[in-house]
């Protein structure tokens, strides 16, 4: 479902507190994190070292840690954080209704 | 000395992190780089996997780039070999004659393939280890991959990652492929045997052939054939042949010029050398572990010389704390991932716990119950847990081995507490 650019990425369930999960959208991919506080961030799906699914990781805090080397974003802002990680993360605006998490993407 | 700057030799992995890590921490004097190879700082992983995969002419995949380099303020000397250290002058001599002066010298040598050695005179074998490669820089890779057609016979002495991790790519080129490994398994050091089995049982339904437990009586080669006798009598032909043996830590500097050697330059908790102006890390170093109780240990593994060369910088600059990451390394074989946190060995009992289709994990506990390493294999979808039992091998929690076997036991729930 779409409207005004907006896409249903997932439910607000579909994420546990503290976790990730990836949101495949035709040929793109995102990851959708849900923090500790229960707040929503979207950010690519890629790490922009190589091309891993950041799903794959795990969430602590604020950061996003590659499941391949380890390299480190903050989701909240797409900021890279540590190496081997240098390009910032692209991040998206999301917002939450009816229990659904939209997404918009372009 | 206030012109002498941070000299650096190496410019591998744990060079370049140290060199960059030196300005990030606020040193605004000179950093020297001083690299034997080519090449600017490259990663070496993809060496055994991608850059032998490549369709087209492969390039290193670069650590830092001119621009990066000059931004920091690095100075690369590349092609360049040191060849002796004056501790007393606080010199370094370079093969070309010129002297540089340091501050502070880190050694981040890395390591060199163990050689396949030539039996004692008086044994009946014959070595001939002309048409022997080996795998450990960008130039190895390149004379590998050309010799990587389809329908060519490989034989790789060494079931470990390097030998294993070039089988895979070999079959994926469409060689032919047997790997022959003394051991009477592979991957004895570092994985248990039930991960060895998936790793052998994939490799097999590949197509690779095992020669295991057996040992080799001679090598001989004509004609760009060589032929290998093991020592069971059966021979075996092939058109490139490779040894994945193992590495012998890049010490002759540190030696030759008196420093402490012990399974690699010997440094302390903070990896400084015998002498305090001194530093070594990465690969080429043995450093007491405070996790396991101060054991001198030698990793080979890219995120150690990540660390190692972010954590060396801090040191060099008076910081006194001691390294104390958790080891971890990982593995890539054709669509299978291994990744391994903490040493395996200290365990005295393994606990299974299965991801379903996303894979397999081994927690190995100490007597006291607490996590010494856990491995993982499968598909990416390990790595966080993975992630997780390396923080609970850092917070040296007691823990419940039926909790760790069952998959519904978040292991974030247990570090928790
Ligand atoms: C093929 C291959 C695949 C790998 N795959 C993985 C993997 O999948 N996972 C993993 O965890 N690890 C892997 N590793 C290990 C990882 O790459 C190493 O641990 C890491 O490169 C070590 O970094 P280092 O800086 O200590 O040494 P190196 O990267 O070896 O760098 C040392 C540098 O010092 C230079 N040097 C030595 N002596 C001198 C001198 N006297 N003067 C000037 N220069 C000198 C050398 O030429 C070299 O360039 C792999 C290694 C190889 C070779
Ligand atoms: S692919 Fe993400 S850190 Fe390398």
């Amino acid at each position: 479902m779409t409207y005004e650019g907006w896409i249903t990425a997932c439910e607000e369930e579909d994420i546990e507190e503290e976790d990730v999960i990836r949101f495949d959208y035709g040929d793109r991919t995102f990851a959708i994190y849900r923090s500790a506080k229960n707040e929503y961030f979207a950010t690519d799906g890629y790490c922009t070292h190589e091309k891993f699914h950041l799903a794959d990781g795990l969430v602590m805090g604020n950061h996003i840690e590659c499941p391949k080397h380890n390299g480190r974003f903050d989701y909240t802002t797409g900021e890279a954080k540590r190496a081997p990680v240098c390009q910032a993360l692209k991040t998206y605006p999301l917002k939450q209704e009816s229990g659904l998490i939209w997404i918009r993407i372009n | 000395m206030s012109n002498y700057g941070m000299v650096i030799i190496g410019a591998g992995e744990t060079g370049a992190r140290a060199a960059v890590e030196l300005r990030s921490l606020g040193w605004t004097g000179k950093i020297t780089l001083i690299g034997e190879e080519a090449h600017a700082p490259y990663e070496r992983p993809p060496l055994s996997k991608p850059t032998l995969l490549e369709e087209h002419n492969p390039s290193p995949a670069y650590i830092l780039d001119n621009k990066q380099l000059e931004e920091h303020r690095i100075e690369l000397m590349k092609g360049c070999k040191a060849v002796s250290i004056d501790k007393n002058n606080h010199s370094v001599q370079l093969e070309n004659g010129q002297n540089i002066n340091y501050e502070r010298l880190l050694l981040a040598t890395g390591a060199q393939p163990r050689r396949l050695s030539i039996p004692l005179s008086g044994s009946q074998s014959r070595f001939d280890t002309s048409s022997v490669l080996y795998l450990r820089s960008f130039g190895d890779a390149l004379s590998l991959r050309r010799r990587l057609e389809p329908g060519k016979r490989v034989v790789i002495i060494g079931g470990g990652f390097i030998g294993l991790e070039v089988a895979a790519s070999a079959r994926e080129c469409g060689c032919e492929v047997t790997v022959i490994e003394a051991g009477p398994r592979i991957l004895m050091r570092g994985v248990p045997e039930a991960i060895a089995a998936i790793v052998d049982a994939r490799h097999r339904s590949a197509g690779v052939q095992f020669k295991l437990g057996v040992g080799i009586a001679g090598i001989s080669s004509s004609g760009g054939e060589s032929i290998i006798t093991l020592i069971n009598g059966e021979t075996l032909a092939c058109d490139a042949l490779i040894a994945g043996i193992g590495a012998i830590p890049e010490t002759a500097l540190a030696a030759a010029s008196g420093l402490a050697i012990e399974n690699g330059i010997s440094v302390d908790e903070k990896l400084a050398t015998s002498d305090p102006n001194i530093f070594a890390a990465g690969d080429c170093c043995s450093f007491p572990h405070p996790l396991y109780g101060g054991m001198r240990i030698r990793l080979e593994a890219w995120r150690n010389a990540q660390d190692q060369g972010t954590h060396v910088a801090g040191s060099m600059l008076g910081a006194k704390e001691a390294y104390a990451a958790v080891p971890w390394f990982w593995s890539d074989q054709y669509d299978l991932t291994l990744q391994v946190s903490g040493l395996q060995g200290i365990g005295t009992t393994t606990v299974h716990r299965t991801l379903g289709s996303s894979g397999d994990l081994f927690f190995h506990l100490t007597d006291e119950r607490t996590l010494a390493a856990a491995s993982g294999i499968g598909g990416p979808g390990i790595a966080k847990d993975i992630r997780l039992a390396e923080m609970l091998i850092a917070s040296k929690a007691v823990l419940d081995p039926d909790a760790l076997a069952r998959p519904d036991v978040k292991l974030k729930v247990l570090l928790k507490g």
